[in-house]
């Protein structure tokens, strides 16, 4: 792999003394789009926010394009989980997508007008642009997800890390945030989704990270898809583990509901 | 002219009051403003102790470090021993406010201070305290200008601090990640809480400070879709309730504070019935 986007090396990270990453170490090539796969409490939003330096680390460190977070921090794009704000808070949908301009350089000069141009365009490009004016508390779960899409879309970064931007949308804003996600790659950017959902992994990524507090593998999909690796990633998850089991039965998992609420 | 001054007093506190309430509002930090308002007490009672006179600035700033000191301990009771927020709260401020009424006894003799006084205030009092010059003539009240200078310190700090403000308060993570430091915007605006509360004491007391920090940027939070308007709304909703307030107490003979912080919360009153109403009558749109 000569093109590493992101590498963590030997990261350790507990809460309450609890492990909640061991020892996890892996390479990821740029100009892909990863998935970072798991089941429930796996460590998989921690491993994002120890990425962005929001979480302590117990042990290890990241490097991203070789480098420490800070020197490269206006080259990452980072959406949280849209649960993590207050959707009620007064603000409009420009407001927000405005967001994606600030930086410690600018935080105390006034928005400018190619600020507006850069967010508008953001907007339009995930097809929101009609909502710009209208308060957050008012746009559906899809649209909240697509508002984040957009404020990351307007930093211009060359790594996205995404956490779980496919929980709780429609299908239409599903296949937006795809498309998206296909055209950021065409243009050699590197995208990093935290995603849950076995099934729809295989159409989504490139690149898998299977995690379950410890690496259980990381490299291409068609590698990592085998009854073995996923057995030991949701192992002991009785009914994960039959939905893995049909799956390797089937072999090249097909199965996938597209009209999926 | 007496009830002028006291009115601009009241008006100038609830406005003061007002805008930084309604960023505590949306960081969920109301009660937070309630334990500064309480634990500068301490701080009050040295710094009369040791200048031995109101209002000078170095004691001023030197009680408001007591409120942001206050803040420090809640943070570290929440995230070292791991005690809830609300428990950390209640421990901090109610240890450090009952500091300040020993101090209060104790020292009784030696400051111009009772405890009627820091709880209540004594606004009516206000237009005793006037600057005057050499030559006669009057300034107007101490704690007018006072409060003025403060007021317009909060306006500067929200204005230059507008989108400091903003993230740090919709989305402190995000904050993180861009490289703004969450730690800095936390601490100014406990900082300018602090100060606020102190200068604020002694016209409508350490209580009722929290009526103004938070009752009218909720009536505000109630009608607004937009932050700039939720700041203009509750610093208005704050002005009235001063006014009326004053009026109200004119006309029971009661006490002035304790009208102006009622009149608060009839405003959110009106504005809550008046919002259920609308919601009740508007047609619900659907949402696409």
């Amino acid at each position: 792999m000569e093109n590493i986007a992101l590498e963590t090396h030997n990261l350790t990270v507990s809460y309450n003394r609890k492990p909640v990453l061991w020892n996890v170490d892996f390479k990821l090539p740029a100009g892909q789009i990863i998935g970072i796969i798991g089941p429930n409490g796996s460590g998989k939003t921690t491993l994002l926010k120890s990425i962005m330096g929001l979480t302590p680390l117990s042990s290890g460190y990241v490097e991203i394009f070789g480098q420490q977070l800070n020197e490269v921090r206006s080259r990452i794009s980072y959406v949280p989980q849209k649960e993590s704000v207050d959707w009620d808070f007064p603000a409009s949908v420009m407001d927000v997508v405005l967001m994606g301009r600030y930086s410690p350089k600018n935080l105390f000069k006034r928005i400018s007008k190619k600020d507006k141009d850069i967010a508008a365009e953001a907007l339009e490009k995930v097809n929101l642009l009609e909502f710009s004016n209208r308060q957050i508390s008012q746009l559906s779960g899809g649209q909240q997800q697509r508002v984040f899409i957009a404020r990351s879309l307007t930093q211009n970064a060359d790594l996205f890390i995404m956490d779980e931007p496919f929980v709780g949308v429609d299908a239409a804003t599903e296949q937006a945030i795809l498309k998206l996600m296909q055209e950021m790659k065409e243009k050699g950017k590197t995208v990093i989704v935290v995603h849950h959902d076995l099934q729809t992994a295989k159409d989504y990524f490139d690149w898998i990270v299977l995690l379950n507090t410890r690496l259980v593998a990381s490299g291409p999909k068609a590698d990592i898809f085998n009854e073995e690796l996923l057995q030991e990633a949701y192992g002991g998850k009785l009914n994960v583990l039959s939905k893995v089991g049909e799956l390797v039965r089937q072999n090249d998992f097909p199965i996938r509901e597209k009209q999926r609420k | 002219m007496t009830a002028f001054w006291i009115i601009l007093t009241g008006s100038l506190v609830a406005i003061c009051c007002s805008l930084l309430g309604s960023y505590l509002i949306l960081r969920r930090m109301a009660m937070v403003g309630d334990a500064i308002s309480h634990a500068v007490l301490p701080g009050i009672v040295l710094a009369f102790l040791f200048s031995g006179s109101r209002e000078t600035l170095p004691m001023l700033i030197g009680a408001a470090c007591l409120g942001v000191f206050t803040t420090v301990i809640i943070e570290l009771f929440h995230q070292k021993a791991r005690l809830q927020s609300d428990a950390a709260i209640g421990i901090t401020f109610t240890w450090l406010f009952a500091i300040g009424i020993i101090l209060i006894s104790f020292f009784a003799d030696n400051i111009d201070l009772d405890q009627d006084c820091v709880l209540y205030g004594e606004i009516a009092m206000v237009p005793l305290d006037m600057i005057v010059s050499a030559t006669g003539w009057q300034f107007g009240p101490r704690p007018v200008w006072i409060l003025g200078f403060t007021l317009l310190l909060i306006i500067t700090f929200i204005s230059i601090g507008y989108k400091g403000l903003f993230i740090t308060t919709f989305n402190p993570e995000y904050a993180k990640a861009i490289g703004i430091s969450t730690v800095f915007w936390h601490y100014s605006l406990m900082s300018a809480v602090s100060l606020t509360t102190v200068v604020s004491f002694e016209s409508v007391g350490a209580i009722l400070v929290v009526a103004f920090l938070i009752v009218p940027p909720a009536t505000a939070y109630l009608i607004v879709d937009d932050l700039k308007k939720m700041l203009i709304l509750s610093s208005i909703f704050g002005l009235l309730s001063a006014i009326s307030g004053y009026y109200l107490a004119y006309l029971i003979n009661g006490s002035i504070a304790g009208a102006m912080a009622t009149m608060t919360g009839v405003f959110f009153t009106i504005v809550f019935i008046f919002q259920k109403i609308r919601t009740k009558n508007a047609t619900q749109v659907p949402n696409f």
